[in-house]
C-alpha cells in the first residue's frame, strides 16, 4: 500500500495490514508479494499467473490420453 | 484476485485427475516424494490423495524446518534461556522437545521466551530494551534465511545475537535417494525455498539420478498438475527438471536474498534429528559477524541430544517411511495438544498435518 525505506504496509486481504520489510525484493506499491515471516521474497508476476492458467488449460486439453 | 479460485477448481483438478489415471496405468508405479510442509498440507487438507490412482503415491519428506531442529540445538536454546537472557522465536519453536525440555518447559519455570513474528521484532523489542540481552533462535531453511542474513549484516544492537539453526533442503533430497527401500520416482520441489534458491540446485536430481524433479506451488491446481507432470516424465522415461510456479518463482531465484546469504553464511554439516549429520546443509554465521553468534558469545555447545523418544517414530515419518497413522502413538499417546515427537509440534509436522485434517484422510 505504501513504502518507506526499507518498510512497507502490506494488505493481507480481510482487512489485515501489516508493516512487511522489502528489502529483499524490488517491489512497487500496488504488486503482490509473498511474505514469508515478515520479509517479502519474491514478487508474485500477476500477467505470470495468468499465463499459467491458460498454459494448463491447454496442456489438459490437448495432451493424448 | 479471481484468479485465486481458478487454483483450486474442482472440475480442473477433477481434469487433471483423470488424466493422471490414464496416464499412471501406463506404468506399474509411480512414488512421488516432496519435501515440505506446505504442501503436505496441501495434499491432506485438500484430500488430494483420494483423488490420485492406487498406483500413485505421494509421501512427504523431511520438509518441516522445526521438526529437523536437532534436541541438542533446542538445549542449546534452553540453556541460553535459563542464563537470563531473553529467547525470542517463531512459534511453533516453543513445543519442540529437547533432550530433557522445552523452550516452553523453561518459559513456564520462569525464563523470559518470547514468540516473534519476524526477526526484525525481535531486533526491535531489543533496541528497546536496552538493559537486557537478546538472542534470536533462527529456525528455517531457505526461506527465513535471508531475513536473518540481512538483520545480522544491517549492525543490529550490541545487546543482540543469533542462534543459528538454519538448514538448506537440497542436501536432504539427496539423502532421500540414498535411502534404499524408499524408490522414489519423482520430486515435487518446495516452491517458496525455490523462490530464493532458483531452479539450479535441484539440475542434478534428473541429470545425475535421474529423477523427475517439478517445482510446484502450494494451490491444490499446482500439486496436482505437479504429480501430472512428474507421472508424465516417469511414463515416457525423460526425466527432467520443470517449474510449475513460475508466477513466483524465477530460474535464477533471488539473487538479492542470495547475495545477503553468501555474506553472512558459512556452509558446514549440519544435524538433522531423525536423519544424522548431513555435509553441507547446515548454515553458520561468517566469522566477521562472530559477535552475533550467541553460541560463541554465551559459550554454548550441546554435542548430542536425546532426539527421539522411546516408541516415537518421527525418525520414519521425517523421511516419509512410514505414515503418522503407523506410530503406535499417533493420536493415542501422541497428540496436538500433548505431542510427544517434533512432527506432532509444528503445523507444519506430518503428524499434526494428518491429526488435524483426519477426517479428510480416512
Amino acid at each position: 500500500m505504501d513504502i518507506n525505506g526499507t518498510k512497507a504496509n502490506v494488505d493481507f486481504g480481510q482487512g489485515v495490514l501489516r508493516e512487511v520489510n522489502v528489502s529483499l525484493v524490488e517491489a512497487k506499491v500496488g504488486e503482490y508479494v509473498l511474505v514469508h515471516a515478515g520479509y517479502a521474497i519474491t514478487v508474485i508476476e500477476e500477467k505470470e499467473a495468468k499465463e499459467t492458467l491458460s498454459l494448463w488449460n491447454s496442456i489438459l486439453e490437448t495432451s493424448p490420453e | 484476485m479471481a484468479e485465486n479460485l481458478k487454483f483450486r477448481n474442482p472440475a480442473m483438478a477433477q481434469n487433471i485427475a483423470s488424466k493422471i489415471k490414464n496416464l499412471a496405468s501406463q506404468t506399474e508405479k509411480t512414488k512421488i516424494c516432496h519435501v515440505c510442509g506446505t504442501h503436505e498440507w496441501t495434499i491432506t487438507h485438500f484430500g488430494l490423495r483420494g483423488l490420485l490412482p492406487e498406483n500413485v503415491e505421494v509421501i512427504a519428506g523431511p520438509g518441516c524446518p522445526v521438526c529437523i531442529v536437532p534436541a541438542a540445538e533446542i538445549d542449546e536454546a534452553v540453556q541460553i534461556a535459563q542464563m537470563g537472557i531473553v529467547v525470542t522465536c517463531f512459534g511453533d519453536v516453543l513445543r519442540v522437545p529437547g533432550s530433557k525440555m522445552s523452550l516452553l518447559d523453561a518459559k513456564a519455570a520462569g525464563a523470559d521466551v518470547r514468540i516473534v513474528y519476524a526477526v526484525s521484532d525481535a531486533v526491535e523489542m531489543a533496541k528497546n530494551e536496552p538493559q537486557k540481552q537478546f538472542v534470536f533462535f533462527a529456525v528455517g531453511f531457505e526461506t527465513t534465511a535471508p531475513s536473518t542474513a540481512l538483520e545480522a549484516l544491517g549492525k543490529p544492537p550490541r545487546n543482540f545475537s543469533f542462534l543459528v539453526s538454519h538448514r538448506l533442503i537440497p542436501p536432504a533430497m539427496e539423502l532421500l535417494l540414498g535411502v534404499g527401500d524408499l524408490q522414489i520416482d519423482g520430486f515435487i520441489a518446495p516452491g517458496h525455498v525455490s523462490a530464493i534458491i532458483g531452479l539450479k540446485p535441484y539440475e542434478l536430481f534428473p541429470r545425475v539420478y535421474r529423477m523427475p524433479t517439478v517445482v510446484a506451488g502450494f494451490e491444490p491446481i499446482d500439486v496436482l498438475m505437479s504429480v501430472y507432470m512428474i507421472v508424465k516424465q516417469h511414463v515416457e522415461g525423460k526425466p527432467r527438471l520443470e517449474n510449475e510456479y513460475p508466477r513466483v518463482v524465477k530460474p535464477e531465484g533471488n539473487l538479492r536474498a542470495l547475495e545477503m546469504m553468501r555474506k553472512a553464511f558459512t556452509v558446514t554439516g549440519g544435524n538433522w534429528r531423525g536423519i544424522g549429520r548431513l555435509p553441507d546443509s547446515a548454515l553458520q554465521l561468517k566469522e566477521s559477524l562472530a559477535d552475533y553468534d550467541a553460541r560463541l558469545k554465551y559459550g554454548v555447545h550441546v554435542e548430542q541430544g536425546k532426539d527421539i523418544l522411546l516408541g516415537c517414530e518421527c525418525h520414519l515419518v521425517i523421511i516419509g517411511k512410514i505414515k503418522p497413522a503407523q506410530c503406535p502413538m499417533f493420536l493415542t499417546a501422541c497428540t496436538p495438544e500433548k505431542p510427544v515427537g517434533a512432527c506432532m509440534v509444528s503445523n507444519e509436522g506430518t503428524c499434526r498435518v494428518w491429526a488435524k485434517n483426519v477426517a479428510v484422510q480416512s
